[in-house]
């Protein structure tokens, strides 16, 4: 139970669930390898044979169009065959439970489950039902994970920054409800960034996070100071008015931004988001669409990185996790 | 076991090529002796057009069994396949497993002319129906062994009989 | 029936006995302690050498599952699980389905109870009907019934007024209210204390202010009202602090932990391990330090086990979707002895929380092994060691974080009434 649920004997990755508790070596080794997977989408034939004859679940107990779509792009690309199910409209609502929807496809001979689920601990828990030979990629779960959001992330920003050892990263919004920001918190610490911030209100930053290693800010222009690659989080709509924030517009005042913020970072800073943008709540168009947005690198990189994290874990020997 | 001097095969399998050499031929190098083996063809031959480089790592046969290689290198090929006279360079043949996964890495860049495969050492024991055009020197070696390429911080290759690790 | 029980050490701390004395039981009491008494003939000896008898243990809160969740555990495994235990006595609370808020569905629970001959139940009333926080029950009623007090378990109770006229109803007929501090809104939603490990999983949180709040509020209450009031499952630093205050300002209160906050963390959710998806949640180690300290210090008057059997399936759901509870019946002894081992408590002091003290919580004239009191007692191995793993339990419930956990401590025999209603099955 201590244990590492997603690595096998040999400290291989058997399952990715987390990025929390992966040494560095593991998330570089997933880097490297998606740099050759870069270029399989500018050739003639944009797939390798490498997964052939695999089946690949995309289980998405929430709908994502977005993240589905890149997931079936990555795996189509290395040959598997791609299932896609929107569990959340059907047998769940009959009544039928995870580990039942799981127990089915399993039996139609998956080979992976691409999970995504709207409860933290979701993917830990199939991880910890399937047969051994089954591994599971955790496409988002709760508030708690999506390591291949942060993968690419951090892809990117070696990308544009090479060496992430003398970076400073502002991460801006919602941490609290973000799996997205979780992972990246852990992705960058793990990979020796320097010095990670954390900007936003106190309503929407959990309580401990600077025990995550970093810093919080609550006032944008201090924190965007001086920073090299400031990633923009997604405020959720029903966030946006209750006992959490006032309005929109008092957000997008004090937290969303703008050209004049983003001239307070570095003149080379880069701005990334994770998709879908709210443009007016968190960022600006003119920003979002600028020279120092990078965000439509991210979603091709995404491909690549996601082809890295399924052939690693279907490469690696099938066995009882550690 | 004396095995030979790398220049000496160098020097053999550039004889042999330099007459099939078209303006039009361009020489691809598999990662990673075959890349070596390649870059110092390259020179010796005058071909203008880059190196191309394949890492088949994503085409291999026994990913079901050994996993993704733990070093894998992008393929480069900086030039259009469609149509082409391809050089095909691998530092040792043994089964041609490996060959066969280059070339299917190669058709998905485009569909070429042709293939020729260059090696530097032709050990036999083929598992599959491929031959080499060019071949630097043929040798008989006690299938628990294999032969190494090797190179120096200087460049020089140099070649060796290791105790096999088992893949193709 | 007449039993000789020799050879033993036997503890008794309420009548400060911790020494090699035998014991003597006759029409189902005890008949004597040390010497034979003259003419004395043992229809059954009991050879309790290496063994520690004590008081049959007391325990403040079970649930036995009935009536409304047989298929989660039923009375038959339940009680067999509590003798399992060395319990002998066990509090109820009314969160079964219907609620424990009318007379007939108590008197059932206790006839059927009574009708296993095993361990005594002593059932909680609902202090509203349908546990709904709106209209109170029928309280003297419920108590002629044998509800021995009242209790809104662990449902919410965010109405103070009535909250206050319920404690004021029950302080008329001198009952005495049960309550768990939690704040309903503070808590609303959450799943695990707020805290790192939350933060870290991404789960909804509830903080330990949501238990100051609503225990500040009800120590309001007890000064307005005057009622008695048991504080139910402490979790927290800030409460036990609140509570030795209270108990300095002479206030009617006393309070209980469940036994595996004494032991656990929020650290122990690991990756999700919804065994310790728990009501109230696992809190900080620093909170965990403060529980056993004020346990050691006796603003924690009593143990509980806060036996709550969950089936697997309710268990094998992602955290926040999973049942909540532990099954503990058969932990409670091995745990709070290691709670004394590790504390440096004197093991007669760790016998009293889980027998003499719950007896005065609940004015039971039992808990102890006085002459002519009824022979409900325990006899356990206090050296061996056992595993805990799901085919080791009796109950219905396997959920429990302890799985795999070595302790020391295995009930050997219990006796109810002066009748042998548990033993220990031979090893092979």
């Amino acid at each position: 139970m201590r244990n590492n649920p997603q690595l096998n004997k040999n400290g291989e990755l058997q399952h990715l669930l987390t990025i929390d508790g992966l040494p560095a070596s593991t998330l570089r080794h997933i880097l490297d390898t998606a740099e050759s997977f870069l270029g399989v989408a500018e050739r003639e034939v944009k797939k390798v044979p490498l997964l052939r004859g695999k089946a690949i679940f995309n289980l998405f107990f929430e709908p994502s169009t977005r993240t589905r779509t890149t997931f079936e792009i990555a795996a189509k690309r290395l040959s598997a065959d791609v299932i896609n199910l929107n569990v959340g409209t059907s047998s769940q609502s009959k009544g039928e439970t995870l580990l039942d929807t799981v127990d089915n496809l399993a039996a139609m001979q998956a080979d992976m489950f691409v999970v995504r689920h709207s409860q933290s601990g979701a993917a830990h828990l199939i991880a910890r039902h399937v047969a051994p030979h089954i591994h599971v990629v955790n496409a988002g779960d709760g508030r708690h994970a999506h390591p291949t959001q942060a993968l690419l992330d951090m892809f990117t920003i070696r990308h544009y920054k090479k060496d992430l050892t003398r970076l400073r990263v502002a991460i801006v919004g919602d941490m609290l409800h973000s799996r997205v920001a979780r992972s990246q918190i852990h992705a960058l610490t793990t990979l020796g960034v320097p010095e990670v911030r954390v900007i936003a209100p106190k309503t929407l930053i959990p309580s401990c996070a600077e025990r995550m290693g970093v810093q919080i800010y609550h006032d944008m222009a201090k924190g965007l100071k001086d920073v090299d690659v400031i990633i923009m989080l997604r405020l959720q709509s029903e966030r946006m008015r209750g006992a959490l924030l006032p309005s929109s517009q008092e957000y997008f005042k004090y937290y969303g931004l703008t050209s004049e913020k983003l001239a307070l970072a570095r003149p080379d800073a880069i701005v990334m988001h994770p998709g879908p943008m709210n443009r007016g709540v968190e960022i600006e168009s003119s920003v979002a669409d600028g020279v120092q947005s990078v965000i439509l690198s991210q979603v091709t990189f995404g491909i690549a990185v996601r082809m890295a994290v399924m052939s690693i874990l279907m490469g690696n020997e099938a066995g009882e996790t550690a | 076991m004396e095995l030979p001097e790398v220049e000496t095969l160098l020097r053999e399998l550039a004889q042999q090529i330099r007459p099939r050499l078209t303006p039009d031929s361009v020489l691809v190098g598999m990662h990673t002796g075959g890349v070596w083996v390649a870059e110092k063809l390259r020179e010796q031959l005058g071909v203008k057009t880059p190196l191309g480089t394949l890492d088949i790592s994503f085409y291999r046969d026994d990913f079901g069994r050994r996993g993704l290689h733990p070093e894998v290198k992008p393929s480069r090929i900086p030039f259009e396949v469609e149509g082409r006279h391809i050089i095909l360079v691998d530092d040792v043949l043994k089964t041609g497993r490996s060959i066969r996964a280059a070339m299917n890495d190669l058709f998905d860049f485009g569909r070429p002319a042709s293939i020729q495969l260059a090696v530097l050492v032709d050990r036999g024991e083929r598992e599959l129906p491929i031959s080499a055009q060019f071949v630097g020197v043929h040798l008989n070696v006690d299938g628990h062994q294999d032969i190494c390429l090797n190179r120096t911080e200087s460049g020089q290759l140099s070649l060796s009989l290791d105790d096999a690790k088992g893949r193709l | 029936m007449k039993i000789h029980i020799r050879n033993g050490r036997l503890i008794d701390p309420k009548n400060g006995i911790d020494a090699q004395r035998d014991v003597f039981i006759a029409a189902g009491k005890v008949a004597a302690v040390g010497a034979m008494p003259e003419g004395f003939h043992a229809n059954r000896v009991i050879d309790a050498s290496g063994l520690v008898i004590c008081p049959g243990l007391v325990d403040l809160s079970a649930r036995l599952r009935e009536p409304g969740y047989e298929y989660k555990a039923t009375l038959e495994s339940e009680m067999l699980a509590a003798v399992a235990g060395g319990v002998t006595s066990l509090v109820c609370p009314p969160d079964t389905d219907p609620p424990l808020d009318e007379p007939g569905l108590v008197e059932m629970l206790k006839y059927r109870a009574k009708s296993l001959n095993q361990a005594r139940v002593y059932p909680l009333g609902a202090l509203t009907q349908k546990l709904a926080g709106e209209r109170l029950t029928e309280m003297a009623e419920l108590h002629d019934a044998g509800c021995i007090g009242f209790s809104h378990a662990d449902m919410p109770l965010s109405d103070t007024l009535v909250l206050m006229r319920a404690m004021q109803y029950a302080a008329t007929f001198g009952f005495t209210v049960w309550l768990r501090p939690q704040d309903a809104y503070l808590a609303r939603d959450g799943v695990a204390h707020d805290g790192e490990v939350a933060s870290r999983l991404g789960l909804p949180a509830i903080p330990s202010c949501a238990e100051s709040i609503a225990l500040s509020a009800i120590l309001a209450l007890v000064r307005e009202t005057g009622a008695h009031v048991h504080i139910c499952r402490l979790s927290s630093r800030e409460g036990i602090a609140l509570i030795r205050a209270a108990k300095a300002e002479g206030l009617p209160v006393t309070c209980d932990i469940a036994v595996h906050h004494a032991h656990l963390s929020e650290m122990d959710i690991g990756f999700f391990d919804s065994n310790c998806h728990l009501v109230p949640p696992l809190r900080s180690q620093r909170d965990r330090d403060a529980l056993r300290e004020a346990l050691a210090d006796g603003t924690v008057d009593a143990i509980c086990s806060d036996h709550t059997p969950v089936d697997d399936d309710a268990k094998l759901l992602p955290f926040a979707e999973a049942e909540v509870g532990a099954t503990g019946l058969e932990l409670l002894l091995p745990l709070t002895l290691k709670w004394a081992q590790e504390t440096g408590v004197p093991l007669s002091a760790a016998i009293a929380k889980v027998t003499a003290e719950p007896a005065r919580i609940l004015a039971l004239n039992n808990g102890h092994l006085g002459v002519g009191q009824p022979a409900d007692l325990c006899l356990f191995d206090p050296e061996q060691y056992w595993k805990v793993e799901p085919a080791s339990l009796n109950s219905q419930g396997r959920n429990t974080p302890f799985t795999g956990f070595e302790l020391q401590g295995k009930v050997r025999m219990t006796l109810v009434e002066g009748h042998v209603v548990y033993e220990l099955p031979d090893e092979g």
